[in-house]
C-alpha cells in the first residue's frame, strides 16, 4: 500500500472530536482539533491501552478516557509528568476530504 | 533578538521563578544569573539536617551548574551585584562584570539579624543562613565544646539541635518565656522545651544578652542580669532582615522590604522582585511556600500572560528536628469570641488545639501527632464549615471516615516496599525515588508524578510525611482560593458567578471573557464549564458533546477493556415478568457475556461493544425501557424497600413514593452522581441514610435526609426536616436537588458540598424560606422539561451516529 487513501469527509469528524478507523492490522484514531487540524495516531494509549479516540480533544492534545494521560497529537509524545509515546500516521486534508498516507513508510 | 532577563540572587525564590518562566516559554529570554555564593541553587531549608549530619551539601543541591548550561543560562557565581543602573538598564558586580537587562528580577533574600552589642564582631559569632555558616559551625564543633544559640525560634532550635548532634554542649537563650512564640502557644511550647531538655539541650529563658566577651575569639556571654556563661561559639538566630540595600541605592521604593504589587512588580515596571526581600501588602515572608507562589505569578507576568495575581499567603510551619512532630498554622492564639478545641494526652506527649470562629478553623497548633496538620490547614484555607464533624475533628480525618493513616515520624522508619497508596499500589520507595529524581516539592507534584494520593486521597497525610522527610518541608502552595485547573486562575465559584452575572451563554465567549490561557480548555475544565453553562441556562445553552467525558457521550460506562455496560432504568427497582423476558432476549441476541443485579436494584449488562449499543438500545426501548444513566453525573437510581404494601413494619407506601421520585428526577444533569432511596420505616432497609437524598417513612409522615455517601469515605446523612405528605416530599426533593445543582462545584458530591458550605445554609434555602423553596422547585421543573429526553431513543433514531460507527478501510 503506497498511496494516500481517502478515509472520510472532514465534516464526518466532529470539531474537537475524533473517529476511530479500523484497519485489518491496527485501530487508528483520527482527530480534528478546534483549529481544524487533523492528526492520526494509534488508537491505543501507551499506559494501559485505553482507546484514545474516545478521549477529550483540547488544543493539540487528547486526554485518555481511562486514566487521563495526555498525549500530544503532533509528536505522539505523552506529556509530563507521564512518559511514553504513540505511533503517528500521516494524514492530510484536501478539499474537505481526509486522506491517510502509506502506513508502512512511517514510524509504525 | 530575544529580550534579556537578569536575576540577582541565585537562591530558592529567584531560580524557581526562572524554572516557571522556562516552563511557560523557554524561547522568550536570554537569561543571566548573579549569585554571591559559590554554588548552584541549593535547598536552603535543608541546611539544618546538614548541620545535624543527616545530609551532605551534595544531597541538597537543587540545580547543578549543568542545569544552567542546559537551559542556556549564563551563571556568574561568587559575584555580588553592587549596582543597578536603571538609566542604562544594566547591573554591575563587585568584580566589574556587567549585564544589560530588559527585565530584572531581584531575589536577594535576607540576612540574619546580628544584635548590635559589644563583641558581635568576634570570631566564633555566626548567623545561620548559608553553607559558609554551616561550615564554620561544623569546624568549631570539631575543636571546641560549648555553644550558645541566641533566639529560640524555628531557626535557633534547629541550629541548637544540629550542634547537639555534633556533640556540643548547647545552651539556648531566649528573651521571652515561651519557645517559638510566633508558632506555639505556651502549652505546646512547654512540651517542646521538655522534650528538648530530655535530649540534653539547656535553656536560659527570659535572658537578655548584653555583651559577648573575649578577645579575637568569643569566650563568653553576659546577660542584663549580670550573669555570665562561658562559650566557644555564638549563633545569632534572633530574626532576619530583608536584603534591600541594593534596591534602595538604586532608588527603588522600599519599606521593610522591596515593595511590590500583586504582580510582583516594583515601582520600576521593568524590575520584579520575589522572595524574602519582598514586602507585599505590608507582609514579608520567611518560608518557602509563599515564595514559590510569588515565583509562579512573577513568571506569568514575565511571559506576558498577564492574568496571574498574588494575593498573599496563609502559612503553616513545621519544625525539622527529627523525632519531634510539631505543626502550627493561622491564628493559633484565641481572641475574644473564639472557641478552642483542645486534646491533650500527657502520657503519649500529644497536644492538639484548634481555634474556631463561626464554625471555621482559624488556627491550629499540634504537638506529638501532626498527621492531620495538612487536613486542618486545608479546612483553614478553604474556610470549611466544620459543624457536622466538629465533635470528632480533633481525632483527625480518619475519624471522619477514611483509612490509611498511621503515626507521624514513623514514616521515616517505614520500609521502602511498604505500600502507601492502596488505590494505585504505590510504595514508599517509588515516592522517595520520584521526589529525588524529579526534584519534586509539593504534594500536588508528587501526586501528579506518582499518582499516590491522587485517587481517594486518604493517604495524602502519609505522602506528605514522606515529602517532609525527603525534602525537609511540604511546600504546598498556599493560595486561599483554588484555581479551577491549570487553564485559569479563577476558582469554581468565580467562574459560576461570572457565567450567571455576566450572562455568559457559550464556551467561546466564556474563554474570551475570563482570559482562559488555553484555546479550548482541558479535560478537567471543559466538562465543568459545560455543566455550569447547562445548569445556568437550561433553555438556551446547547450542550457540547465534545465537552463531555466518553461515558456521557456514548451513554454507557466504558470498562477497562474498552467495552461498555448497559443498564436499563427500572423505576424504584420494580419490574414485571415481561421486563425480565425482554432483558433476557436482548442479552441472548447480543451475546452479552455477563449480567448482574446492581446495588441500585436493576440489571447491568456487561461487555457490550460500542457498535452494538444503538441497536441494543432500540430493542430495549421497544420493550419500554429507557436509559438508567448508570454513567452520568445525574440521578442514578431510587432504591426502595418493600414498605407498607408488603412489609409488616411498613408505615407508608415506600415503593410507590420511590417510583414517583424517580419519574420526577430522572434525566437531570448534576455536578456529580446522585442517588435517592425510600425506606418504609426506620429499620431503613433501603439504606436511605447513605444516599444523597433519603426518605425514611415514619408513622406521622416522612423524614428527609441529605448528603449521605457510601464509597471511600462513608458519610451518614444529615436530617433536613420532617414533612407530612408525599407532595411535600416531592417539593423538598426538587428544591434540594436544584440548590445542589446551582450551588455545588462540578464533581462535588452532596456530601462534600454540605461539608464545605454547612447544613445551616442548606436549611436556610430549602427549609426556612418557603418562597425560595418553591422557586427552586419551579426552576428544577423548568430544567427537567428540557432534560427528560431518553438518550437511548435519540441515538437509536440516529443521533450522533459517528460515535458508534468506526471508519473502515482494508489495509
Ligand atoms: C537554616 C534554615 C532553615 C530553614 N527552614 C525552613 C523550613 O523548614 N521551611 C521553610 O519554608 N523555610 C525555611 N527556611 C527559610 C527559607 O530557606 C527561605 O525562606 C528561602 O530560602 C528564601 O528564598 P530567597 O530566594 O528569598 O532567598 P535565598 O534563598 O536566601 O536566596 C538569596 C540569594 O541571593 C544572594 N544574594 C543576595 N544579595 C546578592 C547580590 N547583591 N548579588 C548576588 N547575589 C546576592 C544570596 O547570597 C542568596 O544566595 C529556612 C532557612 C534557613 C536559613
Ligand atoms: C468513589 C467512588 C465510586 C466509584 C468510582 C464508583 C464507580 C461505579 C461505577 C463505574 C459503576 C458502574 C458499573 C457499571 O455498571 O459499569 C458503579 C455502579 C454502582 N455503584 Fe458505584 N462507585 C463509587 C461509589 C459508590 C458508592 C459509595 C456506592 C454505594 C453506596 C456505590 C454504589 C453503586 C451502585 C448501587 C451501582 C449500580 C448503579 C446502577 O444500578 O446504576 N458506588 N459505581
Ligand atoms: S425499611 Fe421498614 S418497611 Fe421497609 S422493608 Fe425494612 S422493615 Fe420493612
Ligand atoms: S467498587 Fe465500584 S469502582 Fe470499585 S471495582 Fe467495584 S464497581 Fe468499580
Ligand atoms: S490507558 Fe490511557 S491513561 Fe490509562
Amino acid at each position: 500500500m503506497s498511496d494516500w487513501i481517502a478515509i472520510a469527509k472532514l465534516d464526518d469528524i466532529p470539531l474537537r472530536g475524533s473517529r476511530q478507523l479500523k484497519t485489518d492490522t491496527v485501530d487508528i484514531a483520527i482527530f480534528r482539533t478546534g483549529s481544524d487540524e487533523v492528526f492520526a495516531i494509534r488508537d491505543q494509549c501507551p499506559h494501559l491501552g485505553g482507546p484514545l479516540s474516545q478521549g477529550m480533544v483540547h488544543g493539540n492534545t487528547v486526554t485518555c478516557p481511562l486514566h487521563n494521560w495526555k498525549i500530544d497529537l503532533e509528536s505522539g509524545q505523552v506529556k509530563a509528568p507521564d512518559e511514553g509515546c504513540v505511533n503517528r500516521y500521516p494524514v492530510k486534508v484536501e478539499q474537505g476530504v481526509v486522506y491517510l498516507g502509506p502506513l508502512e513508510s512511517h514510524d509504525a | 533578538m530575544r529580550e534579556k532577563l537578569v536575576l540577582i540572587g541565585n537562591g530558592m525564590a529567584g531560580v524557581r521563578t526562572l524554572e516557571e518562566v522556562l516552563k511557560l516559554d523557554p524561547e522568550m529570554y536570554d537569561i543571566t544569573v548573579f549569585g554571591e555564593e559559590p554554588y548552584g541553587n541549593y535547598n536552603r531549608i535543608m541546611l539544618s539536617p546538614v548541620l545535624a549530619g543527616e545530609k551532605s551539601i551534595e544531597d541538597i543541591i537543587l540545580n547543578e551548574k549543568q542545569w544552567y548550561a542546559d537551559n542556556g543560562i549564563t551563571l556568574h557565581v561568587n559575584k555580588q551585584v553592587t549596582q543597578i543602573d536603571r538609566y542604562h538598564r544594566k547591573v554591575v558586580a563587585d568584580d566589574g562584570t556587567e549585564a544589560h537587562y530588559d527585565r530584572l528580577i531581584i531575589a536577594t533574600g535576607s540576612s540574619p539579624f546580628i544584635l548590635p552589642i559589644p563583641g558581635a564582631d568576634l570570631d566564633g559569632v555566626v548567623g545561620f543562613r548559608d553553607v559558609d555558616d554551616v561550615d564554620q559551625m561544623l569546624e568549631t564543633a570539631k575543636q571546641y565544646n560549648k555553644a550558645v544559640v541566641i533566639g529560640a525560634g524555628l531557626l535557633g532550635l534547629e541550629a541548637a539541635d544540629g550542634l547537639l548532634k555534633q556533640g556540643m554542649d548547647v545552651t539556648v537563650v531566649h528573651l521571652l518565656d515561651t519557645l517559638m512564640e510566633q508558632q506555639l502557644d505556651s502549652t505546646a511550647g512547654a512540651m517542646l522545651k521538655a522534650s528538648l531538655e530530655a535530649r540534653g539541650m539547656k535553656f536560659l529563658m527570659r535572658h537578655q544578652t548584653e555583651a559577648l566577651l573575649g578577645e579575637g575569639r568569643v569566650q563568653g556571654i553576659r546577660f542584663a542580669n549580670g550573669q555570665t556563661v562561658p562559650t566557644d561559639l555564638v549563633v545569632m538566630a534572633v530574626g532576619i532582615r530583608p536584603n534591600i540595600s541594593l534596591a534602595q541605592t538604586a532608588g527603588i521604593y522600599c519599606e521593610r522590604g522591596i515593595v511590590v504589587s500583586d504582580t510582583l512588580t516594583t515601582y520600576d515596571p521593568r524590575i520584579f522582585a520575589v522572595g524574602e526581600c519582598v514586602q507585599h501588602r505590608g507582609a514579608t515572608y520567611g518560608l518557602v511556600a509563599p515564595l514559590f507562589e510569588q515565583a509562579k505569578v512573577c513568571a506569568n507576568h514575565l511571559c506576558q500572560l498577564g492574568y496571574g495575581r498574588y494575593e498573599g499567603s496563609v502559612v503553616s510551619t513545621k519544625l525539622k528536628v527529627s523525632g519531634i512532630d510539631l505543626f502550627s498554622a493561622g491564628e493559633f492564639i484565641e481572641t475574644d469570641g473564639d472557641e478552642t478545641l483542645v486534646m491533650q494526652d500527657p502520657a503519649e506527649g500529644i497536644y492538639k488545639k484548634l481555634v474556631i470562629r463561626n464554625n471555621r478553623v482559624k488556627g491550629a497548633v499540634m504537638y506529638g501527632d501532626t498527621l492531620d496538620g495538612s487536613w486542618y490547614f486545608q479546612l483553614l484555607r478553604e474556610e470549611t464549615d466544620i459543624s457536622s464533624f466538629r465533635s470528632t475533628i480533633l481525632f483527625g480525618q480518619h475519624s471522619v471516615g477514611d483509612a490509611g493513616h498511621s503515626g507521624g515520624s514513623k514514616m521515616v522508619n517505614l520500609a521502602d516496599d511498604a505500600e502507601v497508596c492502596g488505590c494505585n499500589g504505590i510504595c514508599k520507595g517509588d515516592i522517595v525515588k520520584a521526589i529525588q529524581d524529579k526534584g519534586l516539592f509539593t504534594l500536588d507534584e508528587v501526586k501528579a508524578h506518582t499518582k499516590a494520593g491522587a485517587s481517594c486521597g486518604s493517604c495524602s497525610g502519609l505522602v506528605e510525611q514522606i515529602l517532609v522527610s525527603t525534602v525537609g518541608s511540604d511546600f504546598d502552595a498556599t493560595p486561599s482560593k483554588k484555581a479551577m485547573c491549570g487553564c485559569t486562575d479563577f476558582s469554581h465559584d468565580e467562574v459560576m458567578e461570572a457565567i450567571r452575572k455576566g450572562a455568559l451563554k457559550d464556551m467561546a465567549t466564556l474563554f474570551r471573557y475570563l482570559n482562559w490561557s488555553t484555546p479550548d480548555g482541558c479535560a478537567s475544565c471543559r466538562p465543568a464549564l459545560n455543566y455550569y453553562l447547562l445548569s445556568s441556562w437550561p433553555e438556551e445553552y446547547e450542550d457540547d458533546a465534545q465537552s463531555r467525558l466518553i461515558n456521557e457521550r456514548v451513554h454507557g460506562n466504558i470498562q477497562k477493556d474498552g467495552t461498555y455496560s448497559v443498564v436499563p432504568r427500572m423505576f424504584g427497582g420494580l419490574c414485571t415478568a415481561n421486563d425480565l423476558r425482554a432483558i433476557a432476549d436482548v442479552s441472548d441476541k447480543y451475546d452479552v457475556p455477563q449480567m448482574k443485579v446492581t446495588g441500585g436494584q436493576r440489571i447491568d449488562l456487561f461487555g457490550v461493544k460500542k457498535e452494538q449499543l444503538p441497536a441494543m438500545w432500540k430493542d430495549l426501548n421497544d420493550a419500554g425501557f429507557i436509559s438508567g444513566h448508570a454513567y452520568s453525573k445525574g440521578l442514578r437510581t431510587v432504591k426502595t424497600c418493600a414498605g407498607e404494601t408488603w412489609c409488616r413494619f411498613g408505615t407508608q407506601n415506600s415503593i410507590d413514593l420511590g417510583v414517583k421520585l424517580e419519574h420526577f428526577t430522572w434525566g437531570s444533569w448534576m455536578p456529580h452522581k446522585f442517588k435517592i432511596a425510600v425506606s418504609g420505616c426506620p429499620r431503613n432497609c433501603a439504606e436511605a441514610t447513605i444516599k444523597d437524598f433519603g426518605v425514611v417513612c415514619i408513622d406521622s409522615g416522612y423524614e428527609l435526609h441529605v448528603g449521605g455517601n457510601g464509597g471511600i469515605k462513608v458519610r451518614v446523612t444529615d436530617l433536613l426536616c420532617k414533612v407530612t405528605t408525599e407532595e411535600e416530599v416531592e417539593e423538598y426533593c426538587g428544591a434540594f436537588t436544584q440548590f445542589y445543582r446551582e450551588d455545588a462545584h462540578y464533581l462535588e458530591r452532596t456530601a462534600n458540598w454540605i461539608e464545605r458550605v454547612g447544613m445551616k445554609r442548606i436549611k436556610e434555602h430549602v427549609v426556612d424560606n418557603e418562597t425560595g423553596r418553591k422557586a427552586l422547585n419551579e426552576r428544577f421543573k423548568v430544567s427537567q422539561s428540557v432534560a427528560q429526553i431518553d438518550p437511548w431513543k435519540e441515538r437509536a433514531d440516529g443521533a450522533e451516529s459517528h460515535e458508534f460507527n468506526p471508519l473502515k478501510i482494508a489495509g
